[in-house]
């Protein structure tokens, strides 16, 4: 009985965001959309308070066998805890953008912004954190379907625009496929381990692995690449991305990428961590192939939502690179890129959500970019840092990202791997300074105006902002030790 | 020091436009003093490295600054060309000034912070974000063609140092620390010395730029405001050279010596090819650019020569060439704004209307070649002895570059200063105004200080030459004799032809 009531202590976050959620589900069912600015906040402040929760476990580097609930399929450490607050940040961030994007859309004679929302949000954090914390292949499977679920919904919640249905319906088949996958790879693992707990399996697979078991992890991991839309399986993304509502392509780029990713490091370095020779030529190849076509993929683009998948193609292949050292170093050098990476995303998608053209309606065509400096200027810098930062082109902070990603794969002895990976890091920057030729040299197109978007974006912004400018090098020492800690702990064989 | 720069360009980037010429004046005349206060401070003869200030980053990244006299010298090239390069664009540029003057005072902070960094990382930091400023100058201020220009002048720089990154780390993870001083006296393994040697040679011969990577030089010169041409010619071309003389030497002497016949090659190509392609322009800027990457092929090759003659020449010629080539682009800058062309056959004649201007003009000319007196002339001279002890060929083509020089120099200064007015309108050309003058007095001085007394900016390098010497003493008598033996062997075979010849003179 102690050992239950210990887990349900362990799982606090997760009570209180179903919780929550039900309660808000049950509040807009009564109340409807009207009340959709309320649940939004009372949603917005459930996130928050989740953070709260798991601050300490992060900041206290809290790992080891205290931290496993429901007999080990179930782990809060620290590195559970970093993923869960960037998944929380993320999460906050596109609840806070939503309703002014969706409210410009007219269904039914009132704005798109539905009380479910908010609602769908948390049940996709809800999955997230099972993913980020699974222990055992079931944990796994139960959390993806649960995030997939809700993300499909929010992929087509414009249900009048063609574009966002067609996005949810490819999403949900590609995505049902990939499921598909990841179930008969862990049915295969199943067979040859004998068990469904990473750490049994790690045991179970570990020397000469017999071909199912090979089998078996590739087909894991391919569905896995499948979520973090790694090449080849990243075919989805662009579409998705750019047919999705943007505070939900917002939300695609972040939290889903920082559970998916987790849960993959989770898998290959636990569950079979014991057979690193067995994927690492895998990842090796998919992390340049990510990254080749991610650079090349986008120079062609004209829709900048487009352009930014391409990109995140590309950034996951960095991260993968990353993993491909299978070291503990590499692992928290995937941390840091990952923090960096999901405020280099909400900063990009904070200038496209606040750029409007005459009529109110967003801007996505690259094109209408053109001389954004001259016409809202604030806007142009923040799309320049990002440019910049995304490139890795140093003092922005996300040259550090890089930095120690391409320092771990060195340390590693992959220098082949590290010198090929950043070479190819030069066809990306193309593109980045592309957007930033179309901002800052060319002549206004005359397709956006000066307006300014609300106050809360405006801050989201500015404080993205602040943490991709030279500035963020300041948080250095403190996301270092964190990153660190949480690595730790998942290098911990229990 | 670094602050300066930084708090003017914050303040010029929010003032209008006449404010933030002031502002950008005042900073770089202010960080112009400092650097002079510097070099009276250096202690000529004393530690190697001095100034050091030093901050703990976090692990892997230290905030770590402090010159030696090779570093000292560069810097303050970099501040005096600095007031110069705002006083040339104080006209000149009229849209969004204060974005531009902030975007000069940035570059100055990061040029600075190249020549003084003392870690590892910290030097990559202010080497690569160079490029946003000077691609922001570029494409926006630029001329007709500066979007090709710019993509071309980012993605070429990008690719050479990204490699030096991954070298970096290597290196890093090999010595243990991140410490410019100390890696400079670590014994790397030899074998893995040339990979190493190959990534930062990506690097700076782009930089530099040596043929034939040097084909970004003429494009970003060209479209670049003549500001921004001082600063490409003035200053970021010696960070190739600089990188040279602080990484790939001293750090990775045995792989120096083993390429020493890449760069060799490499330099005496250039030296010729350059200047032949720098005949037939007939665009003023491009012909200057073309005969800047002919200079410093020759700083390249007397680097390679591991002699301390050598060594002082580079320094000296691109100390020189900073001051020469950005007064040449001032040159061409002046009589760009009045007639807005850059076409050598628009002018002519031009010493009729503009007296003055053409006798700067001709100092400036007479400098590049390389006349005695001037600081073109120490430089060449010293760099072509040092070269002369390595490989007399070597220094023979070398020599060629400097006659062709002379050509198209001579040439371009006939076809515009002299000759018949054929144009009315470079006929009706105003001579200099008191901001012309003051900019070109300045760097006229400059260049005839160095040309007559070279010893005061010698001085506080010799001990770091000397160091550099004896770094390479152990390794650099085998490559010299390695480079020596083709002409050796020509000897004997020439001997042994002379006395065949002989023989079968006496056999008649």
């Amino acid at each position: 009985m102690t050992d239950f009531s210990h887990s349900l202590a362990l799982i606090v976050a997760e009570e209180v965001l179903t919780v929550v959620g039900l309660v808000l589900l049950l509040a807009s069912a009564w109340l409807g959309d009207k009340a959709s600015r309320g649940i939004s906040i009372v949603a917005v402040a459930a996130l928050v308070a989740c953070a709260f929760l798991a601050a300490p476990t992060l900041a206290g580097g809290l790992m080891g066998p205290d931290r496993l609930a429901f007999g080990g399929q179930y782990i809060g450490d620290a590195f559970s805890a970093f993923a869960k607050i960037l998944i929380y940040v993320s999460a906050a961030v596109t609840l806070i953008f939503a309703p002014n994007f969706l409210n410009r859309f007219v269904v039914n004679g009132q704005g798109a912004m539905r009380a479910e929302f908010p609602v769908l949000v948390l049940f996709a954090v809800v999955g997230m954190n099972l993913m980020v914390s699974a222990g055992d292949f079931m944990t796994l499977y139960i959390g993806l379907e649960l995030n997939s679920l809700s993300a499909y919904v929010l992929a087509a919640f414009l249900r009048t625009d063609e574009r966002s249905a067609e996005a949810g319906l490819k999403y949900f088949v590609l995505g049902a496929l990939a499921s598909g996958i990841i179930l008969f790879g862990m049915s295969l693992t199943y067979g040859f381990a004998g068990s469904t707990d990473f750490m049994a399996v790690r045991g179970a697979m570990a020397g000469e692995l017999a071909t199912g078991a090979i089998f078996g992890l590739v087909f894991v991991l391919a569905g896995l690449a499948f979520k973090i839309s790694a090449v080849p399986f990243h075919m989805w993304t662009p579409d998705v991305y750019e047919g999705a509502p943007t505070p939900v392509t917002t939300f695609f780029a972040t939290a889903p990428k920082v559970a998916a990713l987790a849960l993959t490091m989770r898998v290959a370095l636990g569950a079979f961590g014991g057979a690193v020779d067995a994927w690492q030529q895998i990842v090796i190849f998919v992390a340049l192939a990510s990254i080749i076509v991610g650079a090349l993929g986008a120079i062609g683009q004209s829709n900048i939502k487009r352009l930014l998948a391409f990109s995140s193609i590309n950034n996951i292949g960095f991260l993968l690179i990353g993993l491909a050292a299978a070291t503990e170093q590499g692992a928290a050098a995937m941390l840091v890129y990952l923090f960096i990476y999901v405020f280099m995303s909400i900063a990009g998608f904070a200038v496209i959500l606040m750029l409007r053209d005459v009529d109110g309606n967003p801007v996505e065509a690259i094109a209408d970019l053109a001389g954004l400096s001259s016409v809202r200027p604030a806007m142009a810098w923040a799309l320049l840092a990002v440019m910049f930062s995304l490139a890795g082109i140093p003092p922005l902070f996300g040259f550090y990202g890089k930095f120690v990603v391409f320092q771990a794969a060195v340390d590693a002895d992959m220098i082949a791997l590290a010198a090929i990976g950043i070479a190819a890091s030069v066809i990306g920057a193309f593109y980045y300074i592309k957007v930033v030729k179309i901002a800052f040299f060319d002549e206004p197109s005359g397709r956006i105006v000066p307006e300014t978007g609300p106050i809360s974006h405006k801050i989201v912004l500015l404080v993205a902002c602040l943490i991709i400018s030279p500035l963020g090098y300041l948080l250095g020492p403190w996301l270092g030790g964190l990153t660190e800690k949480a690595a730790a702990s998942l290098f911990l064989i229990g | 020091m670094l602050l300066v720069p930084l708090v003017g360009a914050v303040a010029c980037y929010f003032v209008s436009a006449n404010a933030a010429r002031m502002i950008a004046l005042i900073t770089t005349l202010i960080e112009l003093v400092l650097g002079v206060v510097l070099w009276v401070n250096f202690d000529i003869g004393g530690a190697q490295w001095q100034f050091m200030e030093r901050a703990d980053l976090f692990a892997g990244f230290r905030y770590a600054l402090g010159i030696d006299g090779i570093a000292l010298m560069l810097i303050m090239l970099t501040v005096f060309l600095m007031p110069i390069c705002i006083g040339a664009s104080w006209n000149s540029i009229n849209k969004r000034v204060g974005e531009y003057m902030a975007a000069f005072l940035l570059m100055e902070l990061l040029m600075v912070g190249v020549f003084a960094a003392q870690d590892l990382f910290l030097f990559y930091i202010f080497f690569e974000a160079g490029l946003i400023p000077m691609y922001l100058i570029i494409g926006i201020w630029g001329g007709d063609n500066r979007i090709y220009a710019a993509y071309k002048f980012f993605l070429y720089t990008l690719i050479g140092s990204v490699l030096m990154l991954i070298a970096m780390f290597w290196m890093v993870r090999e010595a243990g620390t991140t410490d410019i001083p100390t890696l400079m006296n670590y014994d790397f393994p030899a074998d893995a010395q040339k990979l190493l040697w190959l990534a930062f040679f990506a690097s700076f011969a782009v930089k530099m730029p040596m043929w034939p990577v040097h084909t970004w030089l003429p494009d970003a010169h060209v479209q670049a405001p003549t500001a921004g041409s001082v600063i490409l010619a003035g200053v970021l071309l010696k960070m190739g050279g600089y990188g040279f003389i602080r990484f790939s030497i001293p750090m990775l002497p045995e792989a120096s010596v083993y390429f020493a016949w890449l760069v060799f090659a490499m330099s005496m190509i250039a030296v010729v090819v350059t200047s032949l392609i720098a005949l037939v322009q007939s665009d003023m800027k491009k012909l200057i650019a073309y005969s800047s990457v002919a200079h410093m092929a020759i700083v390249t090759a007397a680097l390679f020569a591991f002699n301390v003659q050598g060594f002082e020449g580079a320094m000296m010629v691109m100390l020189g060439h900073g001051l020469v080539s950005g007064a040449l682009f001032l040159c061409v800058g002046v009589i760009y704004d009045r007639l807005h062309t850059r076409e050598i056959a628009r002018y002519g004649g031009i010493a009729i209307n503009m007296p003055k201007y053409a006798t700067f003009f001709l100092l400036f000319t007479m400098a590049s070649i390389g006349l005695p007196g001037t600081s073109n002339f120490i430089g060449e001279f010293l760099g072509l002895a040092g070269i002369y002890q390595a490989s007399s060929w070597v220094a023979f083509v070398c020599t060629t570059g400097i006659i062709l020089g002379a050509a198209y120099m001579l040439y371009l200064y006939r076809r515009v200063a002299f000759g018949e007015q054929k144009n009315e309108d470079a006929a009706a050309m105003p001579d200099m105004d008191a901001r012309e003058w003051i900019m070109m007095i300045a760097l006229a001085a400059g260049t005839l200080w160095m040309g007559i007394y070279p010893e005061s900016f010698l001085a506080p390098m010799r001990t770091d030459i000397e160091w550099l010497d004896q770094r390479l003493e152990a390794v650099a008598p085998a490559g010299d004799a390695h480079l020596a033996m083709p002409s050796a062997e020509e000897q004997a075979a020439a001997a042994a032809a002379a006395e065949h010849h002989d023989a079968g003179e006496g056999a008649h």
